[in-house]
């Protein structure tokens, strides 16, 4: 066990662990918050990250720069697709038990019509373009520069959303309507606008995920699904609701599976199914519910 | 004497419809029954979905996983045993697998069910793609085929001993208690009902059916591999076909998967580049729009047209 195989293990999960966080806290306002499980969570990643390729490919913008493209673009089509859709099925179910199971269902339907665009519109064919893709050396170390630069946008995005959530009043808003929404709307909060946010946020956080992912992995159509389920596993081993949960949540999950990666990749999904299911067996409400 | 009754009213039709299908193969080409075989598989898939899931409410999303437990028991036994005895190994050892994930999720409640189920899927596959690939160094498997015909009859049955099943349990005081834990489950177990025991033994059952109808597809297939017996979206349809139709009868179910395979072969074979994304869009339409399926429909229409009779 080398020194560079230990940061090489480290950097990665670190990079893993923030994206994952990214994206579990991005369902975790859609599920925790707006009470949608959106199963087509993974296809906003898959969005956001074609939307920095051919922003790069066509008019050569940087995928740094993208991020502040797609972020809006992620956040609009989150908001349209709640306003129009879950709204309605909200206002149409009887109670919210009956609405958070079509509206998973709902979403699954979702995912195929996303997936489906996305396939006859760019093709099934991997895609890739080639961003910052030299090594640095450091300390007598080597770095490839674009997992450097993910690694600190990640954090950085990571950071900015916490304060956001923390401090913003919108932030606040978002916070009593998970916790309450009956008392939240007494105490003079619009529930239904602030839902639509949590999901157009929640959208935005996938795609915003997709844009760093599109640095460093090969773009398919099909890329979306695992993101989904990793996200799941994340929600549940932070606890719904719980922000601070599914950020701890992802970069323990990050770690994990890039370790397993390098012993045994066939069982790096297979290992965090079964922590899933520990946790959901032994304390359902997340490791940092009380 | 009057349940009896009850048997025989309710009974004359779907046994008529029962002969009319076994008969079928003798005036009809032999597309027909190909074609009826993939409807049968999907009434049996639906039907024993709604059987449980209906009642108490718990939203299982691992049908594909119970269908493909069916599934690969028939690729590895298929050359060992007799095909009858292939098919009730699929059904026991998918019953054993549900029993299984019954017991360990019994402290879940509600929609952390259905997320369970849902990875639980995940998580057979690709424990089972590492399995293949590490373990047995193979990637899929063949499977000893079967004439269609003998397919074809064998789905008859299972479909009839599902559907039988789940009008008998329906009648019965067990289908009352799976209402009354769908209701409340609390209040269930403080009547003196064993929740626990009811829960897992019926969704095992469920899966029992799933097993077989897994067991028997495998053969009309011919060739699986983790990602065919273990597909996702084989979660999510039966419950759609279940909820298109209405989850109240048993009648429900049976439309819904009906008319959704029927719909879905006529538009694959019209538009095949377009079909997924356009099961997307069904899917979301009935959602949004069939919130209690073709049963509600229809009572709502029915309960319209008598209050319009009476103001006339």
């Amino acid at each position: 066990m080398s020194i560079t195989l230990v940061f090489d293990v480290a950097i990665t999960g670190l990079i893993m662990g923030g994206i994952y966080a990214l994206i579990a806290m991005g369902l975790n306002l859609q599920y925790g918050v707006a009470r949608v499980l959106n199963v087509s969570h993974g296809e906003f990643v898959m969005v956001g990250a074609f939307i920095t390729y051919f922003a790069h490919k066509l008019f050569a913008i940087n995928p740094l720069v993208s991020l502040v493209l797609c972020g809006p673009i992620l956040f609009i089509i989150g908001l349209f697709i709640h306003r129009t859709l879950f709204q309605y099925i909200r206002r149409s179910s009887e109670s919210l038990d009956v609405f958070e199971g079509r509206s998973m269902l709902a979403s699954f339907g979702l995912l195929y019509v996303i997936q489906n665009i996305a396939l006859l519109w760019w093709g099934p064919n991997i895609k890739a373009y080639s961003y910052l893709n030299y090594p640095i050396h450091f300390l007598g170390l080597t770095f490839e520069a674009n997992r450097l630069v993910a690694l600190l946008f990640t954090l950085v995005m990571i950071l900015v959303f916490y304060l956001f959530v923390a401090h913003s009043k919108t932030g606040k808003a978002i916070r009593a309507a998970a916790q309450n929404e009956k008392s939240a709307q007494l105490m003079g909060i619009n529930v239904p606008a602030v839902l639509g946010i949590c999901f157009g946020l929640g959208a935005m956080l996938a795609g915003l995920a997709g844009c760093i992912v599109s640095m460093m992995r090969e773009l398919t159509p099909l890329m979306g699904f695992p993101y989904l389920i990793i996200a799941m596993i994340v929600l549940v081993l932070g606890g719904t609701g719980n922000i601070l949960g599914s950020l701890f949540g992802g970069l323990i999950l990050g770690g994990v599976t890039t370790v397993v990666m390098y012993v045994e990749p066939g069982l790096s999904l297979v290992v965090s199914y079964v922590i899933f299911a520990l946790i959901l067996l032994i304390k359902p409400e997340g490791l940092l519910g009380g | 004497m009057d349940r009896t009754k009850g048997y025989v009213k309710n009974g004359f039709f779907p046994l008529l419809l029962v002969l009319f299908l076994g008969t079928l193969p003798f005036y009809t080409p032999a597309y027909t029954t190909v074609s009826l075989t993939s409807i049968l598989m999907y009434v049996a898939l639906t039907v024993s979905w709604a059987m449980f899931c209906g009642p108490t409410r718990y939203m299982s999303l691992a049908t594909a996983t119970f269908f493909g437990v069916g599934m690969y028991t028939s690729a590895v036994l298929g050359e060992r045993l007799p095909f009858l005895l292939v098919v009730v190994c699929g059904g026991l050892f998918s019953f054993s697998v549900g029993l299984l994930t019954g017991f360990i999720c019994l402290r879940l409640k509600g929609f952390y069910f259905a997320i369970f189920t849902f990875g639980l899927n995940e998580l057979v596959r690709n424990f089972a793609l590492w399995w293949e690939a590490r373990v047995a160094h193979t990637v899929g498997r063949w499977l000893v085929l079967v004439d269609s015909l003998t397919i074809y009859y064998y789905m008859l049955v299972i479909v009839s001993i599902t559907v039988l099943t789940a009008f008998i349990v329906g009648r019965s005081r067990y289908g009352l208690i799976l209402y009354s834990i769908g209701e409340d489950e609390e209040a269930a177990d403080h009547i003196g009902i064993n929740v626990t025991r009811y829960r897992t033994f019926f969704f095992a059952l469920t899966c029992f059916f799933m097993g077989l109808a897994g067991a028997v597809m495998a053969t009309k297939w011919a060739y699986i591999d983790p990602r065919i017996a273990f597909n996702s979206i084989l979660n999510f349809t039966p419950v759609l076909m279940a909820l298109f139709g209405g989850v109240g009868k048993i009648i429900g179910p049976i439309l819904g998967a009906g008319i959704l395979t029927v719909a879905s072969e006529v538009l694959l074979s019209r538009f095949p580049y377009y079909y997924m994304l356009l099961y997307g869009i069904i899917f979301i339409v009935i959602i949004s729009f069939l919130p209690d399926g073709l049963i509600g429909l229809a009572r709502r229409l029915r309960k319209e047209t008598l209050i319009s009779h009476a103001e006339r």
